[in-house]
């Protein structure tokens, strides 16, 4: 167990917790329709145009999250445009922030 | 006057670094038995892991400012080497030309910095100088030129831009050891902010610019991770961001050092949270990277665009993966959970904002890593993978170890932070034995 200012932790039991809700929900899963076999129900119907090969059916990840990308699109434009790739940028940056921190320590970090 | 010059001076911080460096040496020499058994010209692939190895434990063990110097030369060029060493991918050779590069504009500064202190107090042992520290003008440039210049070789925002360039590409086990050199130098920003000027310096305005390189590293880290389709630049993409909660920590922790009753109410929490996280970090971030490498082992190629459905033939891989992603993210009960929860209680009571968004910082890591294995390892086997087999035994054993640290971490996080997080919090704090250890006196 660990403690912070405000409170503590106790992974295990935290996983007794775990442990007892999953054998409940195991419990109520089990009492479910037991005449009910898998392939019963009929495939899916997807307005009527050809069913898909499975590898099609597999989101990939460039489409994931896309929604996320295009409601960020003002942060991520200049973001991902600072990421050159190119070495003397990264260089420049190391000076900049170099210069402005020992700036705030010369000017406001006094003792 | 110093009883010796050139000393390794051993406390509780720096032991829990070699513990941190030992642990992944060891998973990541297991996994590249097999990782890199068809690479040409082992030996010195070996001979140079080696050198990696010595130069983390000598920048982690080392008493003297020059010596942190040599050692942090001999882990950037083993790296570069390292990472640069599969000469047969075009990307490599970039990737260890970065590295190279920055690691040696980095260790210049920190020799000139190192050249400013010795210049003014004829001393470079790291207790005596404190013992000494004047905390000058010329002092006051010797320290942003030394934080800065570890700051960039731990990948800290907005000097981060190397890392993903150079872990992507390195093999998968240097990477988990790179990440582990880039935590040698937050230790060693760390152990100049306390050790080196703790006592002199003004340490609201030093642990206000430790927490701003944190948040910046945690949300830019995080946010530029999401859009990746590469595996291993999701995961650098992430190592920038877990290194945020780590400089938020300890930096609150600095920001109140000078005022007792912040330091017991909240900042030795803060910064315990912080440490902990960096054993944490080396673990499930090493674990993650060893996955990405056994994906790449059997697939060929890093892109989670052509992945799919290889939860089917690599079971254990997916097992590893999601313990993990899991952590990282800050999933209860897993370790990552333990730390994080540390900081975000202490960190609220220093500043609720900063809190918070360390908070929607993890939501994000799981809605990234939830893509990552998401577009790796569920979905239909695809038909270019059907031949794909779970990886060697000796990369599975790599993994195994890490994972089983994470475990027992998960576990007994109280066992972990009673014994070795809150010593080395304490030697961190508390300078003067660190000074006295060195000058003679008893502490």
């Amino acid at each position: 167990m660990i403690e912070s200012p405000s409170g503590f932790w106790g992974p295990v039991a935290w996983i007794i917790v775990a442990v007892v809700a999953s054998l409940v929900g195991y419990y109520i899963w089990s009492r479910g329709e037991k005449a009910h076999k898998k392939g019963m129900q009929s495939e899916e119907f997807l307005m009527a145009n050809p069913r898909l090969t499975e590898e099609k059916v597999h989101v990939r990840a460039h489409n994931i999250y896309w929604g996320f990308f295009e409601g960020l699109k003002k942060y991520y434009d200049p973001t991902v445009r600072a990421h050159t790739g190119i070495i003397n940028d990264y260089i420049i940056w190391f000076v900049a922030l170099t210069a402005i921190t020992a700036i705030i320590l010369l000017i406001v970090g006094v003792r | 006057m110093v009883p010796v010059r050139i000393i390794l001076e051993v406390d509780a911080m720096s032991v829990f670094m070699a513990i941190i460096t030992a642990t992944v040496s060891l998973a990541v020499a297991i996994y590249s038995l097999a990782f890199m058994k068809g690479e040409t010209g082992q030996s010195r692939f070996y001979t140079l892991f080696l050198l990696l190895v010595a130069g983390m434990f000598g920048m982690e063990l080392t008493g003297d400012l020059f010596n942190l110097f040599v050692f942090l030369e001999i882990a950037s060029i083993a790296g570069a080497a390292l990472t640069a060493f599969r000469t047969k991918f075009t990307d490599t050779a970039e990737g260890g030309l970065k590295y190279i590069v920055i690691s040696t504009v980095a260790a210049l500064i920190i020799l000139f910095a190192i050249g400013i202190l010795y210049a003014q107090y004829n001393l470079i042992n790291i207790g005596a100088l404190a013992n000494v520290m004047q905390y000058t003008m010329l002092d006051k440039i010797a320290l942003a030129l030394l934080a800065i210049a570890f700051a960039m070789k731990l990948g800290a925002i907005p000097l981060h831009m190397w890392v993903p360039d150079t872990y992507a590409v390195a093999p998968a086990g240097i990477s988990a050891m790179l990440v582990v050199s880039s935590q040698a130098c937050m230790y060693a920003l760390y152990r100049v902010c306390f050790t080196l000027f703790g006592i002199t310096l003004n340490m609201y305005t030093v642990g206000w610019l430790v927490i701003i390189l944190g948040m910046l590293s945690m949300f830019v880290g995080v946010t530029m991770a999401i859009p990746q389709t590469d595996i291993k630049r999701l995961m650098a993409y992430h190592a920038i961001s877990q290194s945020g909660y780590m400089l938020l920590g300890v930096g609150v922790g600095l920001a109140v050092l000078g005022n007792p009753e912040a330091l017991a109410t909240y900042g030795r929490a803060a910064m315990s949270g912080g440490i902990f996280h960096i054993i944490n970090h080396a673990m499930y971030k090493g674990l993650l990277f060893l996955t990405a490498g056994a994906l790449f082992y059997r697939v060929g190629h890093r892109d989670l665009n052509r992945m799919g459905g290889l939860g089917h033939k690599m079971k254990l891989t997916s097992i590893f993966f999601i313990i993990g992603a899991l952590s990282i993210s800050g999933i209860p009960p897993f370790n990552g959970f333990a730390s994080k929860f540390m900081i975000y209680e202490s960190v609220y009571q220093f500043n609720p904002i900063l809190s918070v968004i360390a908070m929607l910082v993890s939501l994000i890591t799981l809605a990234s890593f939830t893509k990552a294995f998401q577009s790796a390892f569920t979905g239909p086997q695809l038909p270019e993978y059907k031949d794909v087999k779970e990886a060697p035994r000796a990369m599975l054993i790599g993994m195994g170890i890490l994972a089983a640290v994470i475990i027992f971490f998960s576990i007994f996080p109280g066992l972990i932070v009673h014994h070795i997080v809150d010593p080395a919090t304490n030697a961190l704090v508390n300078q003067a034995a660190y000074v006295n250890g060195i000058m003679g006196v008893a502490p």
